[in-house]
């Protein structure tokens, strides 16, 4: 022991040789813990159905993104009965492999996302965002009125839609091509969004905020919202025990 | 000369540069920041130009040499008052967002005051603008005296102070505007970031080089803790914050990496942030200003090298624990859990080594009230680095983790180590920064210390019995099989304790108040103020004298 203590010395009088050791020392956990996920294929098992975010869900995430919603609502349903009871099947890795960066949230001041999609209705989503207390009585959100109002800024989609393809999100020629007419379809009643669901699908098109003429905020945040959680279809696939 | 004109044109370089994004660009945000940018840029430049004396110049006379028998220490003083400020700015926008809590109604249906906007404002305007202001004006203070030499690169070392505030400002009001990354504690866009990179760099070599010029042979325990600290964060923050922007004149990026290995990238940077910026940095200042202070040294040199090693490996292993029971491989929660257990040990070797620094000194806890906020301080750290491992136990976890139990943990590190060690340094360096005999008051000194310490309780139990509550009613079933609570009745519940919460950070911030009118008194040195001294024994004349029986008075 006593040894190394007086080896020490030798570090204690050049601040190099400190500098170089102290980074090697803190390199290692995060070498062992981080490079692995990058190769291990089971760190993310293969999911039907998961695909990248439409345009409209998209920019809808970015503004989710811009409000902080990620300080008060989680996106990660844990493995325990209560939670899947209440917020629905636990998330799987593959879920969330096109979000850069992931949005899992660390505390629930209100409840978890993950799978809010398709549990209330669009009117639902543009009333609890405008006042939240008008229909959730006991609830602390703050209200996001002015989602409303503003139109949606749709000229930086495609270089949206090229930054994630550069990132790894597997989006075609195409879909970059039509990036904001798939924006445009989705919001719009008239549209034909046919060629939007071919290439994305279970996407709904329709108008989100209730305001059919004036493409807002709100539209893209509920489109995101919506889908949130209905990518993969867990009832063909539930757990039941095997007959013999 | 030339060189004045090389930086000025450098700057000016700068200014056209955020003249041209902020013509190009079509966000209002990134039009902002570049304004702000070019502001910034001809500020420092019409400085730089205004304060050369031209005449000298001409002359061919160089600029008037400083005196190297002194400590580089114009920029600490700056550093003790905006410690100071952006402290009680901190706790401010903290008491403002627990209040928003209780009472939703104060988000006062603008978009720049939702909690939303104001909760990344108040992390970061206290650790980065408080804490990072805190170990950037410490670690200077400590490494010029530690070396027994002036800062390298005094130049440099400017670049790094007034650079770092800078990266404050774009920070905070990024905030306001929406302008994040979405990441926690590591919310700045692209550009933030690369410019604190640059900053960071800098730091790296104004504190080496002032290690390289020491007159002393060893590099003294401090600094071990310091330079760990600046390599690892700029190690954390450049990796972290690799993101792709969608086009250099847009704030708006995209993370390289995306789902598991985003979330686990981003904890491994959060964890450490706590880890290092706010332990290994501040364990700096410990072992700087408590024996200074208590008048006594180290306690033990060698746990002080096995806590330093030990600390700096196991931490780097823990950030798993904030992904238990997520989509996160098992194998790396469980890693992540076993190190975050180890960390105890290497910790509470830290703890006992402050503490028991003042052995033989303990009487100054009653006499001293500086000293008193640093063992509180270093008690608040053994306390919140016992829980913090049992915490991430993965059945504690499951009830703890989305909980105000881990807000309540935080804050026990946050307001009772980070928060009472600067509070000390603080004092510590006022009166000698400014040559003064002392502070301006002790007893106010003492009010803090109260005022703290209370506002500290408050907090932390609240938020225990909130976290605990919500755990318990999220998973409780009746006797029909069904959950009993939904989801609204849990955050009514809660109304109750973020009452208290927000009392407690009310008290905590009074605290700040008390602190900033202090040192302000202390800086104008006029008089220290009349008070009754924290030490003395009181001295009764009437008493001190022998008892005589009533008929021999009257003889």
């Amino acid at each position: 022991m006593a040894n190394i203590f007086s080896d020490h010395k030798k570090l204690e009088r050049n601040v190099s040789l400190l500098g170089v050791f102290a980074l090697i020392v803190v390199t290692i956990g995060g070498i062992v813990e981080i490079a692995p996920l990058f190769w291990l294929d089971s760190t993310i098992e293969k999911v039907k159905g998961v695909r990248p975010y439409t345009p409209l869900e998209l920019v809808g995430r970015n503004i989710y993104i811009r409000e902080g919603c990620y300080n008060c609502h989680s996106q990660m349903i844990r493995p325990f009965r209560d939670e899947v009871e209440r917020y629905g099947h636990y998330s799987l890795a593959a879920e969330s492999m096109y979000d850069h960066p992931f949005q899992w949230g660390s505390k629930r001041t209100g409840p978890d996302l993950a799978r809010v999609g398709g549990r209330y209705s669009d009117e639902w989503h543009v009333q609890h965002l405008k006042d939240p207390r008008s229909v959730v009585p006991e609830s602390i959100m703050p209200p996001y009125a002015f989602l409303t109002e503003r139109e949606l800024e749709t000229d930086e989609i495609q270089k949206d839609l090229i930054a994630n393809q550069r990132v790894g999100v597997p989006y075609s020629q195409k879909d970059i091509d039509s990036a904001e007419a798939d924006l445009l379809a989705q919001a719009d009643p008239d549209a034909n969004a046919a060629d939007l669901l071919a290439r994305y699908p279970k996407a709904q098109a329709r108008d989100f905020d209730g305001n059919p003429k004036k493409l807002t905020e709100m539209d893209a945040l509920v489109a995101y919202l919506q889908m949130l959680g209905t990518l993969v279809d867990f009832q063909s696939a539930e757990a039941q025990e095997q007959a013999r | 000369m030339e060189s004045l004109l090389l930086r000025s044109g450098a700057w000016f370089g700068v200014a056209l540069l955020a003249l041209f994004a902020f013509a190009q660009t079509t966000e209002t945000a990134f039009a902002v920041h570049m304004a702000m940018v070019g502001s910034a840029a001809l500020l420092v430049m019409w400085i730089g130009l205004a304060k050369t004396d031209y005449l000298a110049v001409l002359n061919g006379l160089i600029k008037a040499p400083v005196d190297q028998s002194k400590y580089d220490d114009d920029l600490l003083r700056w550093g003790v008052i905006l410690i100071t400020f952006w402290g009680c700015v901190g706790f401010l926008v903290g008491v403002v967002i627990a209040s928003q809590l209780a009472f939703p109604l104060l988000n006062l249906h603008f978009e720049f005051t939702t909690f939303g906007r104001l909760r990344p404002l108040h992390t970061s305007a206290v650790i980065f603008a408080f804490g990072g202001t805190a170990l950037i004006t410490t670690s200077f203070y400590i490494v010029q005296r530690t070396c027994r030499a002036r800062l390298a690169f005094p130049g440099l070392a400017r670049f790094v102070f007034w650079g770092y505030q800078f990266f404050i400002l774009l920070a905070a009001t990024g905030y306001l505007m929406g302008v994040t990354q979405g990441k926690e504690y590591a919310e700045p866009e692209w550009y933030v970031d690369l410019w604190l990179t640059i900053v960071w760099v800098a730091y790296l070599a104004v504190f080496v080089g002032t290690i390289v010029k020491r007159t002393e042979p060893h590099i003294y325990v401090a600094n071990w803790f310091l330079l760990s600290f600046i390599i690892t964060i700029a190690m954390l923050h450049v990796v972290n914050n690799l993101a792709l922007p969608i086009s250099p004149f847009s704030a708006k990026s995209y993370s390289l990496f995306a789902g598991v290995q985003s979330a686990m990238t981003q904890w491994w940077y959060g964890h450490n942030a706590v880890g290092f910026f706010l332990t290994a940095g501040f364990l700096g200042m410990m072992y700087y200003f408590v024996p200074k202070q208590a008048e006594r040294p180290v306690y033990s040199y060698r746990l002080s090298i096995i806590h330093f090693w030990s600390v700096i490996f196991l931490y780097i292993w823990a950030g798993p624990h904030h992904l238990h029971y997520t989509a996160l491989p098992d194998w790396a929660q469980t890693l992540g859990m076993v190190f975050s257990v180890m960390l105890w040990m290497p910790s509470w070797g830290g703890m006992i080594n402050g503490l028991m620094t003042l052995n033989g000194a303990w009487d100054k806890i009653r006499t001293d009230p500086i000293i008193r906020m640093m063992v509180m301080a270093v008690a608040f750290y053994g306390m919140s680095t016992f829980e913090g491992p049992m915490m991430s136990i993965k059945a504690v976890n499951s009830l703890s983790h989305y909980t105000d139990w881990t807000i309540g943990h935080v804050h026990s590190g946050a307001l009772g180590w980070n928060g009472m060690i600067t509070f000390a340094a603080v004092y510590y360096m006022a009166p000698r920064l400014w040559n003064r005999e002392r502070l301006y008051s002790l007893r106010m000194v003492n009010w803090h210390f109260w005022l703290s310490t209370i506002g500290i309780v408050l907090y932390a139990s609240s938020m225990w019995v909130a976290g605990i509550m919500q755990g318990l009613m999220w998973r409780e079933y009746g006797e029909d099989g069904y959950l009993v609570y939904a989801f609204a009745e849990v955050v009514k519940a809660m109304h109750p304790y973020y009452l208290i919460r927000a009392t407690g950070g009310l008290l905590y911030l009074s605290g700040g108040f008390i602190m900033a009118y202090n040192i302000a008194m202390t800086i104008a040195g006029k008089a220290l103020r009349q008070e009754a001294p924290m030490t003395e024994t009181p001295y009764d004349a009437a008493q001190d004298r022998p008892i005589v029986a009533a008929a021999a008075v009257a003889e």
